[in-house]
């Protein structure tokens, strides 16, 4: 079994990623039984069927917007984000539109292309699950949650920010 | 200025330890180079053709004198004992080893400076007008907003992985001295018909390979708003800007396909949620953090008038120093002094650890221990008395830093060019450097006057070319460097990109063609008209009929090549 790590600890995960194959329709795609994050399109080809079920979870590419999952934010378990590469930064808004502009408040778990150095970011954002790349330590990957003890700016960690957080000195008080 | 507190240190000492770990990694291969690239850009370092190259931040081009000896310390300790001043205030160094770069940033870190977001597909330094504080046409200081704006963007989880670089810029002058247009967010400070203070909020402005300025999306913004305002810019930005081709990358092109009206509504939508969260700036926090920018405790002096029309009289260098270099200031008795960077045979914008320690020493004894950079590759002694005047001068004189050319022909601005980039086409300092040489005689540049000349080794404008006045553009064309010219092009408040004269020339043959743009100037001008007003009424037909009327010969560039080398 492989192991993520959800709320910066690693645990086993059984979820399984479902993926289309080129030419492969949504509609007609078999899901399997045993807890599943489906692509976007399958879910809302399959809702009907899929919604009764409590093992199934969705995942969203890069290219794919936080308001198709509008109905569904109150209901789904787990809703993932693909990074098809680290530098792809969409999956940050999109984390914020789940979080702030839709109210999600089950795991995010960020899939694909997920390395130490960027989990920091990530977890502000919202994301509080990570399924790191299998070909690197997720042990070392946990050091990347504590980069930083202090942050500037507002973000889903951190609803205040700094400035209005802590008593900082001016001039005359700093001298 | 700006000083850190505890919070400021801790975040600014965690980055250190953080990109140390992270070199680590990458020297004992955890880290491919691919996983490494952006994270050793975002802080500064790129790996050129012979060495990595580091760019340290100067936010909004302040400097305290601590902080310059500093740079020096740096230039002499772990690089080849001169720094380069490039056109977004910040500093780079040319010959820097991967392994020690984690101690350069610790020493960065020990007098308040970083190189974090320099660099790479985020929000960078945050730049404004050189004379922030003390021009007299200022409407108010821009840099407590550029301070807090620094904060901001600094770490900004969501948007460390735009389509593409991101710069802002801030101007609250009559005259724009922070090339706004020219920006991806432009922010002019304004005041409304109540006379409460805001923001013009420009877009999509850019030099690069599509040459654009900015559109206005917003003539008045609440300054309280300006953080939950430019969250809304960057989100739309990162959601929809192109990511299939780093070219289209830019924001502009995003505002181009959108249509400005259309862009500006998704703004204001994305916004209408933003509006009034805790981002929203407070009274408090704007007085606290302006109040690191009180005006130093000027002394109450008349005009030096009588005085420096004496010593003027005397000293026919120093008068033209006077009238090129030396700007009003706005306390009585004060003035503000710019220094040179761009000595013939020098690259523009290149400062040796000598003459950095130099700089302080004066800014200590004259300027109240601070400088600035400009966007032009110069520094700026900002608040010093005009008895000084003459002392100032002599000084710098005598370490090469009184050439008396600012705003004149060969105060150019110059990208590295080809001689260090692995991205540009061509070199650009040598080009600088005989355009510079032939066109030494101050007589002769006072006899053209205001005119300013850029040049870029690549599309990637680094070197400002299309708002040069005259602009030079290195391209390739089959494996061999030429240059192609565009003149029209202008910065500041009517900034506008310049439009090219024809096909393009060899290394070789630019000084004469410069001369022989500069010819058909002499020749058509009307009095007191400068060179950019007569390519303004003339057009550019007379222009090109003279330059490409006879073959143009020339010889071989080599003086400049090696300066550095």
């Amino acid at each position: 079994m492989r192991k993520i790590i959800k709320d910066k600890a690693i645990i086993n995960d059984d979820w399984q990623v479902l993926k289309l194959a080129d030419g492969e329709s949504a509609e007609t795609t078999v899901v399997p039984a045993g807890k599943t994050l489906v692509p976007l399109s399958v879910w809302l080809a399959q809702k009907s069927t899929l919604a009764s079920r409590a093992d199934i979870g969705v995942w969203l590419a890069s290219d794919e917007r936080a308001e198709s999952l509008k109905e569904d934010v109150a209901t789904l378990p787990l809703i993932a984000i693909d990074f098809p590469t680290f530098a792809d930064g969409r999956g940050y808004s999109i984390a914020y539109q789940l979080r702030t502009r839709l109210g999600f408040e089950g795991e995010l778990r960020a899939i694909g292309d997920v390395l130490r150095d960027q989990l920091f970011y990530m977890a502000r954002v919202g994301f509080n699950a990570f399924a790191t790349r299998e070909d690197r330590s997720i042990e070392d990957a946990l050091k990347g949650l504590t980069d930083f003890s202090e942050t500037y700016q507002t973000a889903w960690d951190q609803k205040t920010p700094l400035f209005r957080r802590v008593a900082r000195p001016n001039a005359q008080e700093l001298a | 200025m700006y000083r850190y507190d505890t919070y400021d240190h801790q975040i600014v000492q965690e980055r250190v330890a953080q990109f140390r770990d992270q070199v680590r990694r990458r020297l004992s291969d955890e880290l491919t180079e691919d996983e490494f690239r952006p994270l050793r850009l975002q802080n500064g370092l790129y790996m050129q053709r012979h060495a990595y190259m580091l760019r340290v931040a100067i936010p909004y081009g302040l400097l305290s004198t601590k902080q310059l000896r500093m740079l020096a310390h740096i230039a002499r300790k772990y690089d080849r004992d001169y720094g380069h001043f490039t056109t977004r205030q910040n500093i780079q160094y040319n010959w820097i080893n991967l392994e020690e770069t984690p101690d350069i940033l610790a020493d960065l870190a020990s007098v308040e400076m970083h190189a974090i977001q320099t660099s790479g597909n985020c929000i960078r330094n945050i730049t404004s007008d050189q004379f922030a504080g003390v021009a007299a046409d200022e409407l108010l200081d821009p840099r407590p907003f550029a301070e807090i704006l620094r904060q901001w963007s600094t770490f900004h989880p969501e948007f460390a992985y735009l389509p593409r670089k991101f710069k802002i810029a801030i101007n609250a002058a009559a005259e724009d001295r922070a090339v706004v247009k020219a920006h991806d967010i432009g922010l002019n400070l304004v005041k409304n018909e109540q006379g409460e203070t805001g923001f013009q909020v420009l877009v999509g402005g850019g030099l690069g390979r599509t040459p654009i300025i900015g559109s206005v999306i917003r003539e008045f913004l609440p300054w309280q708003h300006l953080l939950s305002y430019i969250e809304a810019i960057m989100r739309v930005y990162n959601e929809y800007g192109r990511r299939d081709n780093k070219y289209k990358a830019r924001i502009k092109i995003l505002v181009k396909a959108l249509g400005v009206e259309e862009f500006t509504r998704q703004v204001e939508h994305e916004w209408r949620d933003l509006q009034d969260s805790p981002s929203t700036i407070t009274v408090d926090e704007l007085n606290r953090v302006a109040s690191y920018f009180e005006p130093p405790v000027y002394e109450h002096l008349p005009d030096a008038d009588v005085l420096l029309a004496e010593q003027r009289h005397e000293n026919k260098a120093f008068s033209g120093w006077m009238s090129r270099n030396v700007r009003p200031h706005k306390k009585q008795g004060y003035a503000i002094v710019t220094l040179s960077l761009k000595k013939t045979g020098i690259p523009p914008g290149d400062a040796t650890s000598a003459q950095m320690d130099v700089l302080a020493d004066m800014a200590d004894r004259y300027s109240f221990g601070e400088l600035r950079v400009t966007h032009e590759q110069n520094l700026v002694l900002a608040d010093v008395k005009q008895t000084d005047l003459l002392a100032i001068y002599t000084e710098a004189k005598a370490h090469g830093l009184a050439t008396p050319n600012i705003g004149l022909l060969t105060d150019m601005i110059c990208c590295p060019g080809g001689d260090f980039c692995s991205l540009a086409n061509a070199k650009s300092i040598p080009i600088a450097g005989a355009i510079a040489e032939r066109f030494d005689n101050l007589d002769f540049q006072h006899d053209i006057g205001e005119i300013e000349l850029n040049i870029s080794g690549c599309i990637n404008a680094c070197g400002h070319h299309h708002v040069g006045n005259i602009g030079i553009l290195g391209v390739d064309k089959d494996g061999s460097e030429w240059y192609q010219v565009s003149i029209g092009g202008r910065q500041g408040n009517e900034s506008a990109i310049g439009k090219i004269i024809g096909p393009s020339f060899a290394a070789e043959q630019m000084p004469e063609v410069i001369a022989r743009l500069l010819e058909v100037y002499v020749r058509d001008r009307h009095e007191d008209e400068r060179f950019i007003d007569a390519v303004d009424r003339l057009g550019i037909e007379p222009f090109k009929a003279h330059v490409y009327a006879t073959p143009i010969g020339g010889q071989s560039l080599e003086a400049g090549e090696e300066a550095h080398a």
